[in-house]
């Protein structure tokens, strides 16, 4: 048990997180499916930085968070907006650039 | 890894999943945003057993405290109850995303376990003068360029957000004074809407009353009960008023009342 265990648990929270963009439609979840992808390299980001011992992982990882903070307030701003003009909350129904 | 961080792990490593599982299968946004809350915290309880213990702190503030909160409010604005659709926009497109995932997770695991890391170093070294002192100076003498260009990427975002947000409003105010005008001038209820039907066995908001000719109108029951469907049928009550009616004189009752109020 050493701590490649942290790296395994990322890797599935990874893919629970890219299904969850892939399969649901409501777009408050698909969003918070991509916090999950970046929440879980966060944490293979300082896992190894403890395997390193740099604290250069660490770093990345608030830098992730703080991007992780912008894209998540930018991104509930076109949601609401969407919401105003189209009334739902689908990723589906935002097909105005359809063919 | 050593004793107790390995219980900690198998105990919180399940939580994680289960709570990253919730967010996949939950049917409504708020319980998805609740598992992804879970999911957040744990996070942070492992960064700082991870000897990581400002990005925890800064994972549990920013991430449980500020975002997830942002999502939930979100979640109000938007509707609690805007659940997914099932239907599949593109064919079979459930059952490929579940099929790449699985295969992902094979690629990414095996990856993994095919390389040989080192013994870890460990950050004790790396941390002696503490963790926030050693963190800082990573940050503000190494990697200064990009913490001012992170500065900037959050003011741009904030007016972004302004932009995105701010509602140019297209026409007056309907205040008070302008409500009861346009009531006026529409000549419809003006003095109001009749109320829900009261009668001998019954007496609630979801009964319609009766119009002089026994239909039930539906101008009498709150209009989110009719959205919903949930007004009561009024055919039994209205037959029960009437035998109760037939039954006792309502007259002699009446008199009765007003004699013992004036008698008290």
């Amino acid at each position: 048990m050493t701590l490649v265990a942290y790296i395994y648990l990322a890797t599935i929270l990874f893919t629970i997180g890219a299904l969850v963009v892939l399969t649901r439609r409501n777009t408050i979840v698909v969003f918070m499916g991509v916090e999950l992808m970046l929440n879980a390299t966060n944490l293979a980001l300082v896992t190894f930085s403890r395997m390193h011992g740099t604290l250069d992982g660490q770093v990345y990882a608030l830098f992730v968070m703080v991007v992780a903070a912008a894209e998540v307030v930018v991104g509930l701003a076109i949601i609401m907006s969407i919401f105003r003009a189209r009334r739902t909350a689908s990723v589906d129904d935002s097909n105005l650039l359809k063919l | 890894m050593t004793g107790g961080e390995a219980t900690l792990f198998w105990v919180i490593a399940p939580a994680m999943v289960l709570g990253a599982l919730g967010l996949l299968f939950a049917h409504k946004a708020v319980h998805a945003a609740m598992s992804m809350a879970l999911v957040m915290v744990s996070m942070g309880v492992v960064y700082i057993a991870q000897q990581a213990e400002f990005v925890g702190v800064i994972q549990i503030f920013v991430y449980s405290g500020a975002v997830m909160m942002l999502f939930l409010f979100v979640v109000m604005l938007v509707g609690v109850d805007a659940s997914d659709s099932l239907v599949e926009t593109l064919k079979g497109q459930r059952l490929w995303a579940y099929l790449l995932a699985a295969a992902f997770v094979v690629v990414a695991m095996a990856g993994v376990a095919s390389v040989t890391f080192r013994e870890p170093v460990g950050l004790a070294a790396v941390q002696e003068e503490g963790t926030v002192t050693a963190l800082a100076r990573e940050i503000f003498e190494r990697q200064v360029f990009g913490f001012e260009i992170l500065a900037t990427l959050l003011v741009i975002s904030v007016m972004g957000a302004m932009v995105l947000a701010h509602h140019e409003r297209l026409r007056p105010v309907m205040n008070q004074r302008a409500t009861s005008n346009a009531t006026v001038r529409s000549m419809k209820w003006l003095a109001g809407k009749p109320n829900p039907g009261v009668y001998a066995r019954h007496n609630a908001a979801d009964t319609p009353a009766l119009l002089p000719d026994g239909t039930p109108t539906e101008e009498s029951v709150p209009r989110v009960l009719v959205a919903r469907g949930q007004v009561a049928s009024v055919t039994e009550y209205a037959a029960v008023t009437e035998s109760t009616d037939e039954g006792n004189a309502p007259n002699t009752d009446l008199e009765a009342d007003s004699e013992g109020e004036g008698q008290s």
